[in-house]
């Protein structure tokens, strides 16, 4: 006992030195991020993207909480240690007023995407964050599923209703339901009815939310779904489920499918997103880097800033996190599997004839999580829960039209422009 | 030092700490629940909370499974620490091994569990294997809601039992050998003697465990999470998706003083049922 | 020999099969998990994604040399035991004498305090996270090793002044009496009567205040920029990594944990023998 005491009190003196030791250390610019988090992503972004920038970065990667929590302490506060942040446009509209302007920085010969500028603004005069990279949602089979694939569909050209019948073919002549949706607690089912399904069926997103032709898509989204691997509810990157193949088709973000892509490029393929009556639906996904007003050294911060919309910066970011660039560039040709196949699957849909792209939400505020879970709720409500389809959109409807009549948001496309907040009809 | 301050003095180091690092934050959240942003006083946010169509769903999942997983842990553990009391032999090594799940985080105990139950997981290989089915099967699905609860079940025994389990060995450790002894002597068998002896010496033990296994019962999140996605709303959820998804901190804040109310509830009432009377105190 | 002793030879050979039978049965409950999270970390990707699976590993390190030669993972490792350490001596210095003084004086305000202790372990620590993170930004606690583990001990105190005070509760009063008739103070009679008996139990409370602070996530990715703490590292990017990837990372974090266990178990079981008298 007297020696686990001894080593007790030789242990207290030990730390206490090493914590003392510790408070001086060289002051890295902190890259505080919520892209990059797989393991092997934060590695390639410290080892190939910011290892050419000129200052030492450290790169951070954080879930959504502690991401958030850190930086609102640091606002509250009035000092901190966040020199740059990378996160999706969604996650900045909260925090327009603490970013720095960004309108003086000096982007070099990159030609940056205006729409995508413009999202930059947060809707006020000054420049909040700018692009860093983009993504949209696209399909993913394994090459199994093609045989079961309905006679005279398009791969490239599919239809809602081909899908369903796809998905049925499948769950009846393999047994077990082969389509998956990411539907779990991390999975981003609110983009694909927001950007893909209300555009694809109401060509809307916000006005005609509770419309006759809302009420057709979601019960086509039902018939979907009995069809669908009812794990869903737990998936969130849909790569993991292909790559184990518990489900052979799927819905997912770009990079979310990346892995399974580069792991066996010859035995999956990537494809447009269905088309619905009022057309191809679809959503780009923009992540931007910002300044925090209390970023410790401005300079450095916005050198980082402007090193990450440098084109071959951009291409190297491409080829780490699987996000595409913001800027015109020339792709070399020696690029991951992941981008080849889902490079080429976004080029189809966007260059379809009947595309229908549609916008981030923009003018949100604080709302923007509140905006989503309205579509969150509305699924889970009727496709989970079982709940008759015309109650439940009157219901969300009411929150949706309060949610955009308390942030005053005007519409954003494919919504015609309104004076006033977004009505929902 | 007079025997009247003593206790105080004793208890000023924590008490001191706790006004510091858990009162006072804890106070700029609570008051969160009840004010707006620009300290208006209101109720609305509690009403926003109980209002939401989730709300009786992940408060009665959150209790059930309180109420399913608790008592089973009491009493596997009870039973541990009886079989652990009694060895000679290799005591050290199983008592070891059943405090394994004490260094397994509730995140790292989530991504085993999952492993074992998904639809590709190690249970469904040795069923397809063995030829008892042959297509996997999907237990976690959204409609066997039943099934994830007792998968959450299984796993939280499995995480969480290890807790009490030392609590309780510790305890019976402080059980003079001598009552067992005369006990003997009279005839009591082993039954008697654990309702006789056992039980009531270890009453401090029971009660300090049972507290703080409701209490982080009611907390539980990470392994419903991994095993239930969405299916199984508990109370923890609902604070992580207001407080960082939807950043609505107000009711994220009121559905944590739900917690922390039922927990205080609980707490006194564990600590109603199990109380030792004074006359009866070694 | 008469047929009732053998009647009960039977029986308590029943019994004790019966009790083996649990013994067995229970441990590898415990291990087949544990096994097959470190079966999967040593088996390459392909493996760990195939159906069926194997349950015996084939010894591929791939997964496992990554997260060694990640950045960062060797001082993570260290921060978060440093961490761990100071939660341990921390939790015990300030939670055992208030344990002490619950067990042994009937005093005002006592139970308020015992529920003030659980409170803390009954609030969900993200959202203390906050304005915990505002003071320390404006103290100069923020991201320093001492900062998180005074925030672990937060978490750790209701365990150790909990199972300390149910320990001093366990030990009869007139042990401690009879040392101080035969001339000791009360410090005295603590130091040499008292704490021999209740060391496991203080171990037992050092043990987890250690466990907690090791597998904190949250509070450790907020608080700490340069001495980031391995699970704070590790276990948040595990939800988005590769399978075989979160099963190695699992392993990673869950490894130290049991060596450390492994490490101070003989304070924490053999000494009850002793404590028997």
């Amino acid at each position: 006992m007297k020696s686990f005491v001894k080593q007790t009190g030789a242990a207290v003196v030990a730390l206490s030195l090493s914590v003392v030791a510790n408070s001086a250390s060289a002051q890295d610019l902190l890259f505080w991020s919520k892209q990059g988090k797989p393991v092997e992503e934060a590695q390639a972004m410290r080892d190939a993207v910011l290892s050419g920038f000129e200052g030492s970065v450290d790169f951070q990667p954080n879930d959504g909480g502690p991401w958030l929590t850190r930086l609102q302490a640091e606002i509250e506060a009035g000092e901190g240690k966040i020199g740059v942040l990378g996160a999706l446009h969604g996650d900045y509209t909260t925090f327009a007023d603490d970013l720095a302007d960004l309108s003086d920085i000096d982007l070099g010969d990159a030609a940056m995407n205006e729409t995508f500028m413009e999202l930059g603004k947060l809707g006020t005069s000054e420049q909040k964050y700018i692009p860093w990279m983009q993504a949209t949602y696209v399909m993913a089979a394994n090459k199994k599923a093609l045989e079961h694939l309905p006679e005279g569909a398009d791969i490239d050209a599919l239809t809602y209703d081909q899908l369903i019948e796809w998905s049925k073919t499948m769950a009846e002549e393999t047994g077990s339901p082969k389509f998956g949706f990411p539907a779990g607690p991390k999975g981003l089912k609110h983009r694909f009815f927001q950007g893909y399904m209300y555009p694809s069926y109401t060509n809307s997103m916000v006005t005609k939310f509770r419309s006759a032709e809302a009420e057709t898509a979601w019960n086509k989204f039902k018939e979907l779904w009995s069809y669908t691997n009812p794990g869903s509810t737990g998936y969130s990157a849909m790569q993991e489920q292909l790559l184990t193949e518990e489900v052979w088709v799927v819905f997912d973000h770009t990079a979310r499918l990346a892995n399974a892509f580069n792991e066996r490029p010859d035995d999956f393929i990537a494809f447009p997103a269905p088309a619905g009556p009022t057309g191809r639906g679809f959503m780009p996904v923009v992540v931007g880097v910002a300044i925090p007003k209390t970023a410790p050294d401005m300079d450095a911060a916005k050198k980082l800033v402007s090193y990450m919309a440098n084109p071959a910066t951009q291409i190297e970011t491409l080829k780490a996190l699987s996000f595409f660039p913001v800027v015109d560039v020339e792709l070399p040709s020696d690029m991951p599997a992941a981008v080849q196949l889902s490079g080429s699957a976004i080029a189809k849909m966007s260059g379809s004839a009947d595309a229908n792209p549609g916008l981030l939400p923009v003018g949100l505020g604080d709302l923007g999580g509140e905006f989503s879970q309205v579509y969150t709720d509305t699924f889970e409500r009727i496709v989970l829960g079982g709940e008759d389809v015309r109650a439940v959109l009157d219901a969300q409807a009411e929150t949706l039209r309060n949610v955009m009549v308390e942030a005053n948001a005007p519409c954003w496309a494919p919504d015609p422009a309104s004076d006033g907040p977004c009505p929902v009809e | 030092m007079q025997n009247k301050w003593l206790p105080y003095f004793l208890l000023l180091p924590a008490t001191l700490f706790l006004l510091l690092f858990f009162l006072y934050p804890f106070g700029m959240v609570a008051y969160q629940a009840f004010a707006t942003d620009e300290g208006v006083l209101t109720t609305k946010y509690i009403t926003k909370m109980t209002s939401h169509w989730k709300f009786k769903t992940a408060l009665s999942n959150t209790m059930w499974l309180a109420l399913a997983v608790v008592p089973i842990q009491m009493v596997l553990a009870l039973y541990m620490a009886t079989i652990v009391s009694k060895l000679k032999k290799g005591r050290d090594l199983i008592l070891y091994i059943w405090t394994i799940p004490l260094g397994i985080s509730d995140l790292a105990a989530g991504l085993i569990w999952l492993a074992i139950l998904d639809q590709t997981g190690f249970l469904n290989s040795l069923l397809v294997g063995l030829g008892i089915t042959d297509q996997p099967t999907t237990f976690l699905g959204y409609q066997n809601k039943g099934t994830i609860f007792i998968a959450v079940m299984l796993a939280e025994v499995w995480r969480a039992t290890a807790i009490i389990l030392v609590i309780l060995v510790a305890g019976i450790g402080l059980i003079p050998k001598e009552y067992y002894e005369a006990a003997e002597v009279f005839g009591a068998g082993g039954w008697k003697r654990f309702t006789k002896i056992t039980l009531p010496l270890l009453k401090p033990s029971l009660q300090t465990a049972l507290m703080l296994r409701v209490i982080l019962a009611f907390e539980v999140f990470a392994v419903v999470a991994a095993l239930g996605g969405t299916n199984l709303p508990v109370l923890m959820g609902e604070v992580y998706n207001r407080q960082f998804v939807l950043q609505d901190s107000h009711v994220a804040a009121a559905f944590a003083l739900l917690i922390l109310l039922i927990s205080i509830a609980f707490t006194l009432l564990i600590m109603w049922l199990l109380r030792t009377p004074k006359e009866a105190r070694l | 020999m008469s047929t009732e002793s053998t009647v009960v030879t039977g029986n308590q050979r029943i019994a004790k099969w019966s009790v083996n039978i649990s013994i067995v049965f229970l441990c590898l409950w415990v291990l087949v998990p544990i096994y097959l999270l470190i079966a999967n970390t040593f088996s390459s990707p392909a493996e760990v994604n195939a159906f069926p699976k194997r349950i015996y590993p084939s010894f591929d390190t791939e997964s496992v040399r990554f997260f060694m030669n990640f950045y960062g993972v060797g001082s993570a490792l260290w921060n978060s035991f440093k961490v761990a350490c100071l939660t341990m001596i921390m939790s015990i210095a300030v939670g055992a004498p208030a344990g002490y003084a619950l067990s042994r004086f009937e005093f005002r305000g006592k139970n308020t305090f015992r529920v003030l202790v659980l409170m803390t372990r009954a609030f969900p620590l993200p959202l203390l996270a906050l304005p915990l993170a505002v003071m320390f930004i404006k103290v100069g606690l923020d991201d320093t090793v001492l900062g998180l583990a005074i925030v672990h001990t937060v978490l750790a105190l209701p365990f150790a002044v909990l199972i300390t005070f149910s320990l001093f509760s366990g030990v009869p009063v007139e042990l401690e009496e009879a040392a101080w008739t035969l001339g000791c103070n009360r410090l005295q009679a603590f130091i040499k009567v008292i704490f021999p008996l209740v060391l496991p139990g203080i171990a037992a409370s050092a043990i987890f205040a250690f466990v907690i602070s090791w597998n904190e996530v949250f509070a450790a990715a907020v608080l700490t920029i340069e001495h980031r703490t391995l699970p704070a590292f590790l276990l948040q990017s595990l939800d988005d990594a590769p399978l075989h990837l979160k099963f190695a990372g699992g392993a990673v974090l869950v490894v130290p944990a049991l060596i450390f266990i492994f490490m101070v178990r003989k304070y924490l079981f053999s000494m009850w023998g002793i404590a028997n008298r």
